[in-house]
């Protein structure tokens, strides 16, 4: 079961405007795995995640999410894929309008038929989860960056995904609130086998919960590394690796 | 030994040539090398007026090799090490280079992360210009893929709306309700303020030409058509334009800059369902009603000015009842429902069309209000076609 794989990205090929930005991509994503996109600034972690999450369509090749191919698919099936994944925004994209508990409710009151309180326990339960309870009622920017950040996982996790995207959940947070992030995942991963895809350039986030991570190079144009990140850092001979894991400062040039 | 460090610390950070100025003089000759020397400060502040004169010095011993010697320099930050970047960084002939010496630590180590080389002034890349003909096709296949978006949008807006109709259920009528309340409701003060000045202004206007004829009761005539078929519905059009078409489009271009359209679209809902068919039906049920305020009240404007001549009110009334139909009233509204589509319609369409950063929400914004308002104008002349050939 753990070794089945819930996402398969094969012969991926994503840019902007006929551009290549990342060329030839292929890995998977196991069942109940931490997996996690490395990279330096600007080398398409998260133009890769939202390609992964549908909403850019890919220059070629296929992301199978589940079965579905979301490249492609349309209608029902898509609809199916998206169902199945819950996505916390880098930004927290929350609604502005409405209240944390609110932004919550929305996918459960869209898709179940679950009775009005139902939905407020199970909306009060997720926000507990990210240490919010307290603050359900707070509008988003009633409330601090890392809270808004909070409250958008615990909106992606409101029905259940199977699969869940972060993109960068511990950028800007303090390493106290960043830590209790981890533990959550983690949580999430054994409790509920939940399989999570993270974006990040956190070390000691990275190093407590991903199983395997891709890192990816701009001037590759692709990943550069794969594998679990204990071995990438004793093992691998390829000089961005190292420096990445090593915290060595490189020159800052990218011509 | 820390009063002196703080001593020094001081008198270093001291502002705009606090401890002596730069300066620049040539030095004494050494064999065929000339020899300029920098003295003083060189900071953000006192390197301005010492720039010029210092490249004019090199450009004037071209032919030589050049030392400048720092010897003199006591502080040197940032914009000076700038400057002597800018003096080594020069193409000059072979065996007349110029060169740096005596920099004191620890402004050399600042220095020395630099290599003047690197930033040797580089011609600027010839501007290349596609043909003629090539920049026309790329405006065309521009134009045409905005109209193909456009109609694209149309016709998803239509579905969105038909579907909601179908299963109307499925509407958040919450959010349709506070929408609503924003465009109607809240635009109800500056509706009744337009439209009784609009009825006041005709009023005035016609009354100078007739009042002269002794015709002042016609003034109720001219009042009572331009009200209610044409200015009652494109006045308040307009206000609907400017107050919410605007507000739709920089609320929804947040939105998108703030991907929570991406979280829309990501949790399988559709943005035009939620964010655009709410907004368009407020557009479309609340224009009518807001014309129908503008309507009144332009024409108790006209009433009031002809109070002041002297008309009685219910001669006045008698005299609007008897020209006006039922027809100038419906067909303005008729006008109301479709210009409240449209405004509500372009500013969705520009919210979404929103590309990333704040610039971009507040160029939907005026393009929703540009676009809003030429639509209404341009509807409105359909129209007037189309009433006179149904001789309405």
């Amino acid at each position: 079961m753990a070794e089945q794989s819930i996402i398969r990205v094969e012969h991926l090929t994503i840019g902007y405007g006929g551009k290549a930005l990342l060329d030839e991509l292929n890995f998977e994503v196991r069942h109940g795995e931490v997996f996690a996109i490395l990279g330096g600034s600007g080398s398409g972690k998260s133009t890769l995640l939202k390609h992964m999450i549908g909403l850019f369509p890919p220059m070629h090749g296929h992301i199978w999410l589940d079965g579905i191919d979301i490249a492609t698919a349309e209608g029902a099936a898509r609809l199916s894929a998206l169902r199945r994944i819950g996505v916390a925004y880098q930004s927290g994209a929350l609604f502005g309008s409405m209240t944390l508990a609110q932004n919550v409710r929305l996918p459960l009151e869209e898709y179940t038929e679950l009775p009005d309180e139902a939905i407020e326990l199970i909306a009060h339960t997720k926000l507990d989860l990210v240490g919010l309870k307290d603050f359900a009622e707070s509008l988003p920017a009633e409330v601090s960056g890392g809270m808004q950040k909070r409250a958008a996982i615990a909106r992606a996790m409101a029905l259940d995904p199977a699969i869940l995207f972060l993109d960068e959940p511990s950028a800007g947070l303090d390493p106290v609130t960043s830590a209790g992030l981890d533990q959550l995942i983690l949580r999430l991963k054994r409790g509920l086998a939940v399989t999570f895809v993270v974006v990040t350039h956190e070390l000691p986030s990275i190093f407590t919960i991903a199983d395997r991570v891709i890192m990816l190079d701009p001037h590759v144009r692709g990943i550069v590394a794969q594998g679990r990140p204990q071995e990438l850092r004793e093992n691998s001979d390829n000089p961005a690796v190292r420096q990445f894991f090593n915290r060595q400062a490189g020159a800052l040039e990218t011509a | 030994m820390a009063l002196l460090c703080t001593l020094v610390r001081s008198l270093i950070s001291m502002p705009l040539n606090a401890l002596s100025a730069a300066g620049l003089e040539p030095g004494p000759t050494e064999g065929t090398t000339a020899v300029v020397r920098l003295s003083g400060r060189l900071d953000a502040y006192s390197v301005g007026p010492l720039w010029n004169m210092a490249l004019a010095a090199l450009a004037a011993r071209g032919s030589v090799p050049v030392v400048i010697d720092a010897a003199g320099v006591d502080y040197c930050d940032g914009a000076g090490i700038a400057l002597l970047i800018d003096l080594l960084r020069r193409p000059r002939p072979a065996g007349a280079e110029v060169s740096l010496r005596n920099l004191h630590s620890p402004f050399d180590r600042l220095f020395q992360q630099f290599d003047p080389k690197r930033f040797a002034p580089r011609p600027a890349p010839p501007r290349s210009r596609e043909p003629l003909a090539e920049r026309v096709g790329a405006v065309g296949a521009q134009v045409l893929r905005e109209g193909y978006e456009r109609i694209a949008f149309v016709g998803e807006f239509a579905a969105a709306v038909a579907r909601t109709l179908t299963t109307p259920l499925r509407m958040r009528w919450g959010d349709a309700l506070v929408i609503a309340r924003d465009v109607g409701a809240d635009a109800v003060p500056i509706v009744v303020l337009i439209g009784f000045l609009i009825g006041v202004i005709l009023a005035f206007q016609t009354a100078v030409a007739l009042r002269d004829f002794g015709a002042d009761i016609f003034v109720a005539n001219a009042v009572a058509l331009a009200v209610l078929r044409e200015l009652g519905p494109l006045m308040t059009a307009i206000i609907l334009a400017g107050r919410s078409g605007s507000a739709f489009a920089a609320e929804i271009g947040t939105m998108k800059v703030n991907e929570e359209i991406n979280a829309l679209i990501t949790m399988g809902l559709s943005p035009v369902r939620f964010l655009v068919v709410p907004r368009l039906l407020a557009g479309f049920l609340l224009c009518p009603l807001l014309t129908v305020i503008a309507d009144l009240l332009g024409l108790m404007g006209g009433a009031a000015v002809m109070r002041s001549f002297g008309v009685p009110i219910v001669t006045y009334f008698q005299q609007v009842q008897s020209v006006a139909t039922l027809g100038d009233l419906f067909g303005g509204l008729a006008k109301a429902f479709a210009f409240g589509l449209l405004v509500a319609g372009v500013g969705c369409m520009q919210g979404l069309k929103t590309g990333e950063g704040a610039i971009s929400v507040g160029q939907s914004t005026t393009r929703a209000v540009v676009g809003g308002i030429i639509l209404i104008v341009a509807a409105d002349s359909v129209f007037a076609v189309i009433y006179n050939v149904l001789d309405i």
